[in-house]
């Protein structure tokens, strides 16, 4: 009897063992060897776009072309004009394993979904599958080869030396100049703008006449530099400078003395009034088409919203001044040795139990990447296709050459945006990517909003204040608490729960128990020998 | 002794079961707090004048009562709010869920924060505000159907408006409203757009989906108007590089 009740508390004693694997796991996803076309798969594709509708064509037409090629798959698209809320829309339904099939994603945010064991799919085995991979000799359409994806932009997707997304579309920032103001003030434009020439002239359109208007435009209204994203501001010109931000590991290095002294630069302009945010003050766009700015910086899929002849406007025809734009390269330090970020959306695809359905998933994937979406979605703002094989198209290169034809189609300021990007490919660079680094890069820009906040609102920007800057915002941001254990490494963990403590010190307390028992046991023994 | 140690044994199931719960999926970011003002900046309650004369970027001290809530996320709460004499919008003011639930319209509120303008939008940002005992005031709409188009409209900024006898007109091919400003969105998740022609001037309104979310009364019969419909509107003279009204009311005639 003894024996038995020893054997089922043995037994009873493994349960434990095998469910403290946490919540229901995934097996990681292999690729089936064959697409099982006997059955029909229903996928969710939560999309991006610009508040634009072309944008929103295009995809509802990829859609249905792919659906005609392969007819037992049906794609359920949800649109955002938000990266911010698919973000949080992604982490809300990673815990009730809800999560779409393929979703518009940055890296930044694949590296905290990651957080989950075999959520996303790493993509390196079906790129290289030969039957549904890039080329794949299955594929019902003509997709790029592996060698025509740009190497630049599939290199982003890769998290600790694994590919866990495909590029989508490629953007980075212009500096849209009013061209016809810089002479006005009696500037010549460089090729390449630097930091110094373009808070040089900020200041000087500054200048006011009698009445309280500004001389430059007879308004009373002028922010002759305005930046739209202050994350990627910073970044940039911490990579311009050569200063830390963080290591590939995901330590941080942003609270340096290069940072302080360029949000010292910043705060002295932006007391003047040279210098403010989109957050701030409204999109850049709106006041230079107004001509109440110089310098806007903004994506280069923001481009259909710039200038006099701009087929998108925010502003009422009235306010409208005509002036010639410049499309130039962010600001630099060095003119010589050009950077600037690389940004734009990409696609994972989520682990589901059927990899049937996942590689239904990947097929709907890869064909986001075919000439025809590519290049017809790139159109549409500022962007530029992922593939060689849609940028070196004839249809991609004419559309190219007929800048200026139009004011929609082929408007000059979007095409000249898209060009800066193509001829900049190589002077491109994105951030590392880790688990906390989204929250780096909202620090990087708050660091800025919160100094031009403060002197706007005449506080004094001081060593104390930086200190108390760089303390909070750490703190804000839970920098202080991202471990450096790598890409894709889970945050720190905290304590431990109290129900594990109990746990743990339960089975301390009974082998303690058992060794006791044992003793006793023996010495019994050895009392009766 | 046997006793002891299966007792042990169970509490460590126990234990075990208890701990092998569901894995916690990431956290949502959430934004941090802004920093509240700091107490000595705070003054005497401005009047509504006071607030009107004051320069962008000052910092605010106002009593006002609560008219609408639009939005909260992240401990960040969006308000309509009046007094006898005017309104004010209440952007992204530090608020937990707990309080935001706890704000009815009517309510008091004593707020203090920084006067700020965004394409022409005067709101107070950066704040912090407490709910005040004493009186309630819920304001009667203000008829702006003779000022559409006029500079006076924006002097009554935020403030509960009512538009008579206004006709939708065409926003593009025929449709009477559009998903989001250029019809990219879809239902559910986008606010609504559409024109109403008044006094031979055409001016945009919207449902904004925070305000009055999808499945509301006036955003399931902003669905169904039809080019040409005659309506009586109310809702709150919100401002996007011009007159661009949050509308909570619409009626058919």
């Amino acid at each position: 009897m003894k024996r038995i009740a020893c054997l089922l508390l043995c037994l009873v004693m493994l349960l434990p063992l095998c469910a403290c694997h946490g919540s229901r796991e995934r097996a990681a996803f292999a690729v089936p060897e064959r697409f099982d076309t006997s059955r029909s798969y229903e996928i969710t594709f939560w999309a991006k776009n610009d508040t634009n509708k072309a944008q929103t064509a295009i995809y509802q037409k990829a859609i249905a072309d792919f659906e005609a090629l392969y007819p037992n798959i049906t794609v359920n698209m949800r649109l955002y004009t938000d990266y911010g809320k698919i973000y949080n829309d992604v982490i809300t339904n990673i815990a009730t394993d809800t999560t779409p099939n393929v979703c518009v994603t940055y890296p930044d945010h694949i590296a905290t979904y990651m957080t989950g064991a075999d959520v996303v799919v790493p993509l390196d085995a079906l790129f290289a599958d030969p039957n549904f991979g890039f080329g794949g000799s299955e594929l019902r359409f003509d997709g790029p080869e592996a060698g025509e994806m740009i190497p630049e932009f599939l290199a982003e997707c890769r998290i600790g030396g694994v590919s866990y997304a495909v590029p989508y579309m490629r953007s980075t920032e212009a500096c849209y100049v009013n061209k016809t103001f810089v002479e006005k003030l009696g500037y010549t434009l460089p090729e390449t703008l630097t930091w110094d020439f373009v808070w040089e002239v900020s200041e000087a359109a500054m200048a006011k006449d009698a009445d309280g208007n500004f001389r430059l435009n007879g308004q009373k209204v002028m922010i002759p530099f305005l930046y739209k994203s202050t994350d990627n501001m910073m970044i940039q010109m911490l990579r311009q400078r050569g200063a830390g931000y963080s290591t590939p590991a995901g330590e941080i290095e942003i609270f340096n003395d290069t940072t302080k002294e360029l949000l010292y630069t910043i705060a002295g302009h932006a007391k003047t009034g040279a210098f403010s945010t989109f957050k701030i003050s409204s999109y850049p766009a709106n006041f230079l088409n107004a001509g109440q700015c110089v310098f806007a910086v903004d994506s280069t899929a923001g481009a259909t919203w710039i200038g006099t002849d701009a087929p998108l406007l925010d502003i009422s025809a009235d306010k409208l001044v005509r002036f010639e734009t410049a499309v130039l390269p962010i600001p630099q330090f060095d003119p010589a040795q050009p950077v600037m970020i690389s940004q734009g959306p990409s696609l994972c695809v989520f682990n589901k139990d059927d990899p049937q359905v996942v590689l239904a998933s990947w097929l709907f994937t890869q064909y986001l990447l075919t000439n025809d979406v590519q290049i017809a979605y790139a159109e549409t703002e500022g962007y530029a296709p992922v593939t060689a094989k849609a940028q070196q198209s004839a249809e991609y290169q004419d559309y190219l050459s007929r800048a200026g034809e139009d004011n929609r189609e082929h408007y000059a300021v979007k095409i000249a945006a898209t060009k800066l990007l193509l001829e900049n490919t190589g002077n491109t660079f994105t951030t590392p990517v880790f688990n906390g680094s989204t929250s780096l890069r909202d620090a990087a820009g708050q660091m800025i909003e919160d100094v031009t906040k403060s002197v706007r609102r005449r506080q004094t920007v001081d060593e104390a204040y930086m200190d108390k800057l760089f303390s909070s915002v750490k703190s804000l941001y839970r920098l202080d608490q991202i471990s450096a254990a790598g890409a894709g490494a889970p945050a720190e963990l905290g304590p431990l729960p109290k129900t594990s403590v109990l746990l743990l010190s339960a089975l301390g307390a009974a082998w303690v128990l058992i060794g006791a028992f044992a003793a006793v046991g023996a010495a019994g023994k050895k009392k009766k020998r | 002794m046997k006793k002891v140690l299966a007792l042990f044994l169970a509490l460590a199931m126990i234990f075990a079961l208890a701990a092998c719960g569901k894995a916690a999926a990431p956290a949502a970011t959430e934004a941090p707090a802004a920093e509240a003002p700091a107490a000595e900046e705070a003054s005497g309650v401005m009047s509504y004048a006071d607030y009107v004369a004051a320069d962008l970027d000052s910092y605010v001290t106002i009593e006002a009562y609560v008219q609408a809530k639009q939005s909260w996320w992240d401990n960040k709460a969006t308000i309509y709010l009046a007094d006898a004499d005017g309104a004010y919008l209440l952007y992204d003011a530090n608020c937990s869920e707990e309080d935001y639930a706890r704000l009815v319209p009517g309510q008091k509120l004593g707020v203090q924060g920084y006067k700020s303008e965004w394409s022409g939008e005067v709101e107070i940002v950066d704040a912090s505000f407490e709910i005040l005992a004493g009186d309630s005031y819920v304001a009667a709409p203000l008829d702006i159907t003779a000022m559409l188009g006029t500079d006076e409209l924006a002097s009554h900024m935020n403030q509960a408006i009512s538009v008579s006898d206004a006709v939708v007109a065409d926003k593009g091919d025929g449709a009477a409203f559009f998903y989001n400003w250029d019809n990219s969105g879809e239902d559910g998740n986008s606010d609504l757009y559409f024109d109403i022609e008044v006094n031979g001037g055409v001016y945009t309104f919207v449902v904004r989906r925070y305000l009055t979310a999808p499945g509301s009364e006036v955003y399931e019969a902003v669905k169904n108007l039809k080019v040409g419909d005659k309506v009586d509107i109310e809702g709150f003279l919100y401002w996007y590089e011009g007159p661009q009204p949050h509308i909570t009311a619409i009626v058919v005639k």
